[in-house]
């Protein structure tokens, strides 16, 4: 066991999947020398060379739309995205192509590709840099949506990710690259939790709280000062978007009868929407109040300096919790 | 015409200056046979074709041309949705098809039934896409030709990786990529995109695009103020153009450009010059934009009618060959339309198959859900045979 930054996790899962499989690749602007712009790649080319870790030219949709080649020739790459909002250029590529090969092709092509996309705000980036686009990719039939949110997890979902026959977004908390966590990087991944399916991260007997990626840190400090209050609060992270645990979802919300979703992701036709709906079919005796979304605005991502106020926090789903107390 | 700064205005925008025309288009290209059946010699191309050979690239071009007439009926008579003919770019696409290895890929748009001939898939697999009973009816590996591609040009990138993937298997070069697409797709960033790729990693692909002069309703000059074939100078590797309409000269090229890239000289882009004859689908209105006169011309042109010319006037062909070939085409024609008026649909449940490697719990949730809801409905009603 050794303490690592959920970056460092990232890194040491590529590495550990790299040396697995002679046919994985990582592919993306500045994975090379640079490390990519968070590091995540570092020293990986060094060591596993320029064919297998490859500095692209700068074009999203190139960068997907070749790892499908590469796929479809019986490689497995990993690209990075640079940013979240940098990911747009290469949707048609991501959603039209990599998402229904096998669905076009009646099983007979799968694409084992991963998009890695590190997302959400709070680092004070210019614009573009603090997006949260995941439900776009969650709407999409044949991908797979996770979401990693701490070192342990990103070490062991990456590979998972890798190792899937799928394509999988998979995302990275930007501003979480940098907390610690133990993580066991002797242990393999085959006694590790799937990657699609939730974790009950805190247990708690009154309210659910729903999350993923950067805010189950956030959810779990929120958790803590509703002690103090007197209050139970179960933290669940999702970890997968699309497919979504609902078991896990659901047995934590008839054991609390309460539930919030918090996302950094607008809360309009969010992920806590089609969460809210789906809890409500299958609790609707069990529910003492209404599901309840904190997240995002309505808005386009906001100057940094106003994102303190856009992005959910401790206090905002505190609120939102005491709120499923008042009905 | 100006229009004031902040000056409400309800004109309508007028261009300061008009586009000028379009640079020469039917300038210099590569051909080995005119269109009256004269065999040229092209000093970098030299043939490697027997007479027999020729004669089988005629029995190609009248045989795919056939299947096309035959499907363009299929879809007037309501046994297909749409149907996109390749009529006019047979010789482009049977010249460069037959110039391929067994090993090598080709990623192709949703046009190329000659090439798809000469990969050995049978018309009528062709035809589920557009009888909408499979989104691709074939093994892409089998055949070495992948599934067609609809959204335009986004399959130059997914040829360009596989040719990277070549790359890195590290075999002995015997494979390369080719990748088909149009003038239209020559805008998209896709294309582009693909050629900066090929380019800086040095790829074993020929871009092969077919210059039918026409995007739906839009012609060259709204995609290039170039020859196409020049484009590729500015990405760093050769471009040359070919007569689309000389069976010959398209396999000449071809054959050369592929070779090249298995030795590991990267990337060429081939424009074949051609002109779609029919509709751009059978949706499609030509008469809205362009000039009749322009098909006759192109009429004089045409890719099967020189090679036939050429095999009359040099004896190349033996006696009753062409009868020979009419026949066949006519069984080829009556055994796809039987097919095609047989091809089942499928069985309801199967829409939810291969989402996903395995079946996520919404999809299995969803799936029987909707079993249930037909089942609901009295026994037979609903076909309830097959799913």
């Amino acid at each position: 066991m050794s303490k690592l930054t959920l970056s460092r996790g990232l890194n040491e899962g590529l590495r550990k999947a790299l040396e697995n499989d002679p046919k994985v690749l990582i592919m993306g602007e500045d994975v090379g020398k640079l490390g990519g712009v968070f590091r995540v790649t570092d020293g990986l080319q060094k060591d596993f060379g320029e064919a297998r870790v490859i500095d692209t030219p700068l074009a999203e949709s190139g960068i997907v739309g070749t790892a499908i080649g590469l796929a479809l020739r019986g490689y497995r790459p990993v690209c990075e995205i640079q940013f979240d909002g940098f990911v747009f250029p290469a949707v048609d590529q991501i959603v039209s192509q990599l998402a229904k090969m096998r669905y076009r092709s009646r099983g007979q092509l799968s694409l084992p590709v991963v998009i890695r996309i590190p997302c959400g705000g709070g680092i004070g980036a210019v614009e573009h840099h603090s997006e949260s686009p995941e439900v776009l990719f969650a709407h999409t039939a044949g991908l797979r949506v996770v979401a990693c949110s701490d070192a342990a997890d990103a070490f062991t979902m990456i590979q998972q990710s890798i190792s899937s026959d799928d394509p999988v977004i998979f995302f990275e908390p930007k501003r979480r690259y940098w907390d610690k966590a133990e993580v066991d990087t002797a242990a393999g991944v085959a006694g590790a939790l799937p990657f699609d399916q939730a974790r009950v991260a805190l247990e708690g007997t009154d309210v659910t709280l729903l999350c993923y990626g950067p805010l189950v840190r956030t959810c779990l400090e929120s958790a803590a000062a509703a002690r103090g209050d007197g209050r139970s609060v179960e933290v669940v992270d999702l970890r997968s978007l699309s497919p979504l645990d609902m078991d896990t979802i659901t047995a934590s919300v008839r054991k609390t009868g309460r539930c919030v979703v918090a996302h950094e992701a607008p809360v309009f036709a969010g992920l806590g929407a089609e969460i809210a709906a789906r809890v409500t079919e299958r609790c609707f005796y069990h529910l003492e109040a209404p599901v309840l979304r904190v997240g995002g605005f309505a808005t386009p991502y906001p100057p940094s300096r106003l994102e303190e106020h856009y992005l959910p926090d401790l206090d905002r789903i505190l609120d939102a919790v005491d709120r499923t107390f008042g009905y | 015409m100006t229009v004031e700064s902040g000056a409400a205005t309800t004109a309508a925008p007028v261009l300061d200056q008009p586009v000028p025309d379009t640079p020469d288009q039917t300038g210099e290209f590569i051909q080995l046979l005119t269109p009256e059946g004269e065999r040229i010699d092209h000093p970098d191309y030299p043939l490697d074709l027997s007479g027999d050979a020729i004669a089988g690239l005629y029995r190609d071009l009248v045989l795919v041309r056939t299947i096309d007439t035959v499907a363009i009926s299929l879809q007037r008579q309501g046994e297909l949705g749409i149907w996109a003919s390749l009529l006019g770019q047979e010789a482009a696409q049977i010249g460069s098809g037959r110039a391929l290895s067994p090993d090598d890929m080709v990623f192709p748009t949703y046009r190329e039934h000659g090439v798809a001939w000469c990969r050995g898939i049978d018309p009528v697999k062709l035809l589920e896409l557009y009888r909408g009973v499979s989104h691709g009816g074939w093994a892409p590996e089998e055949y070495k030709f992948h599934l067609y591609t609809i959204v335009i040009g986004a399959q130059t990138l997914h040829a360009t990786g596989y040719a990277m993937g070549i790359q890195r298997d590290g075999a002995d070069r015997g494979e390369a990529v080719i990748a088909y697409f149009g003038d239209g797709a020559t805008s998209q960033g896709d294309v582009n995109e693909a050629f900066v790729w090929a380019s800086v990693f040095n790829a074993p692909i020929v871009f092969y695009c077919q210059n039918n002069q026409w995007a739906i309703s839009e012609p060259l000059e709204k995609q290039s103020r170039v020859p196409l074939y020049q484009r590729a100078r500015g990405f760093g590797f050769p471009g040359l153009r070919v007569d689309g309409n000389d069976v010959l000269a398209c396999y000449a090229v071809t054959k050369k450009a592929m070779q090249a890239a298995r030795e590991g000289q990267g990337p060429t882009l081939i424009e074949a010059f051609t002109y779609r004859m029919g509709a751009h689908t059978t949706t499609d209105d030509p008469t809205r934009y362009r000039l009749a006169s322009e098909l006759e011309v192109w009429k004089l042109r045409d890719p099967i009618e020189r090679v036939r010319a050429y095999l009359v006037r040099g004896g190349l062909a033996e006696p009753g060959f062409f009868a020979e070939v009419d026949a066949e085409a006519k069984q080829v024609g009556a055994r796809v339309r039987e097919a095609c008026r047989n091809m089942p649909d499928p069985p309801p449940l199967s829409l939810f198959d291969q989402v996903y490697a395995e079946p996520t719990a919404i999809l299995r949730e969803e799936r029987e859900q909707y079993a249930a809801y037909l089942d609901s409905f009295e026994a037979g009603e609903n076909g309830g045979a097959g799913r």
